[in-house]
């Protein structure tokens, strides 16, 4: 129920923040589309923890602003490797293991290291990842152990990464 | 204290625009870097990272710069939707790329890469 | 400023159609289509600026969206040959096909 709730609540902010109209008709239309939209995922069966990710909304919210940090410390060196006259890339692929337990937790995990330029999730095998990284000194599976535990913390709670 | 508070309002109307305005260009520039990025780089799993440049800092700035000059609320939540969507959907594109590239069988280059080789292989 | 940005957008447009062209293997031009899309989307927004008509940005959500579905349904045509395959997780059978 919680997690129709929430389906609910995103859907109309979604409706709201695009449509800008507020007279009762267009409301209507909205409410109805709201509706449909409701009933189509009861029947594909997908609100359950992945269809409505919105428990672990606020420790994804403080997982945010220091994946967003790495972002930007991971973007100067690639930049940097992109403008440099001579290209001087070592490319490497690592194995890396996580700490992660549930499949919402490791898609955290694999999303922010892809996400992070000069490092990309290739496969994923249980709980080992195959990343390949843009430099070799930088891509070393003990610089992934933060970023693991920070998120195993965000997505499955407190105790998952002691 | 209010009119302090109205004074900061002033100078943000007057600094939103030429502040938005140079982060829209300085994002189109990572734009063009990532994209000279794809162009150098010599092998797909590398010119994935120079890719991932323009879809998260260049993508980024520029939208942060559309919020600053927007007009009104209805914009600016329109432009989040926007950043939502390109922060959600560019890394599982990318993972969809190299893992369908790593299916098929096209090898990674691994070790250090020196101007030589890119050269013969890339102009 | 804006116009300039969007004609350094408009540049690296161009720009990746030449990956797109010369690319070496079915992926680099996937990719460089994929970064095409992006790129459409901020311009689509930046045009909506700079021609002070910001309803350009619904255009610009449908344009990200419809891009994701379709690197997705590329990537998934040309590993499976069809679209009538179910995708089924790796590991569990069905990866005979390289």
């Amino acid at each position: 129920m919680a997690y129709f709730l929430g389906l609910v609540v995103a859907l109309a902010a979604f409706w709201l923040g695009m449509s800008g109209h507020n007279t009762p008709l267009i409301l209507s239309l909205g409410g109805i589309s709201l509706i449909i939209t409701c009933i189509l995922a009861y029947r594909l069966d997908i609100i359950d923890r992945e269809g409505s990710p919105y428990v672990r909304l606020v420790g994804f919210l403080l997982y945010f602003p220091w994946l967003a940090k790495e972002i930007v410390k991971a973007n100067i060196s690639v930049i940097r490797a992109c403008v440099k006259a001579d290209l001087d890339i070592a490319p490497a692929l690592v194995k890396v293991k996580t700490v992660c337990k549930s499949d919402l937790a490791k898609v955290t995990f694999a999303n922010s290291i892809t996400l992070t330029p000069g490092t990309v999730t290739v496969e994923i095998e249980g709980d080992k990842l195959l990343v390949h990284g843009l430099y070799e000194q930088d891509s070393q599976p003990e610089a992934f152990v933060e970023m693991d535990q920070r998120s195993a913390r965000a997505i499955d709670g407190k105790g998952a990464a002691a | 204290m209010a009119e302090v508070f109205s004074d900061i309002l002033g100078y943000w109307e007057i600094v939103r625009f030429p502040l938005g305005a140079l982060m829209c260009f300085g994002g189109a520039i990572l734009c063009l870097i990532g994209t000279v990025g794809v162009l150098r780089f010599p092998d797909i799993y590398t010119r994935l990272h120079a890719a991932s440049i323009t879809d998260t800092s260049g993508a980024a700035l520029v939208l942060i710069g559309m919020m600053l000059i927007s007009p009104g609320w209805l914009v600016i939540s329109k432009l989040f939707a926007i950043c939502v969507f390109i922060f959600l959907t560019s890394p599982t594109a990318s993972h969809a790329l190299a893992n369908a590239a790593h299916t098929a069988g096209v090898q990674p280059i691994i070790g250090r890469v020196g101007t030589s080789e890119a050269d013969g292989g890339d102009a | 400023m804006i116009a300039a940005a969007l004609i350094a957008i408009l540049f690296g447009m161009a720009l990746l159609l030449l990956r797109a062209f010369i690319g070496p293997t079915l992926y680099d031009r996937i990719l460089a289509v994929n970064s095409f899309g992006t790129k459409t989307v901020l311009a689509l927004g930046l045009l909506g600026f700079v021609m002070d008509r910001p309803e350009f940005l619904d255009i610009a959500i449908t344009y990200a969206l419809i891009n994701f579905v379709s690197t997705i349904a590329i990537l998934k045509f040309f590993r499976y040959r069809s679209f009538q395959v179910p995708l089924v997780r790796r590991g569990q059978g069905g990866n005979a096909d390289g």
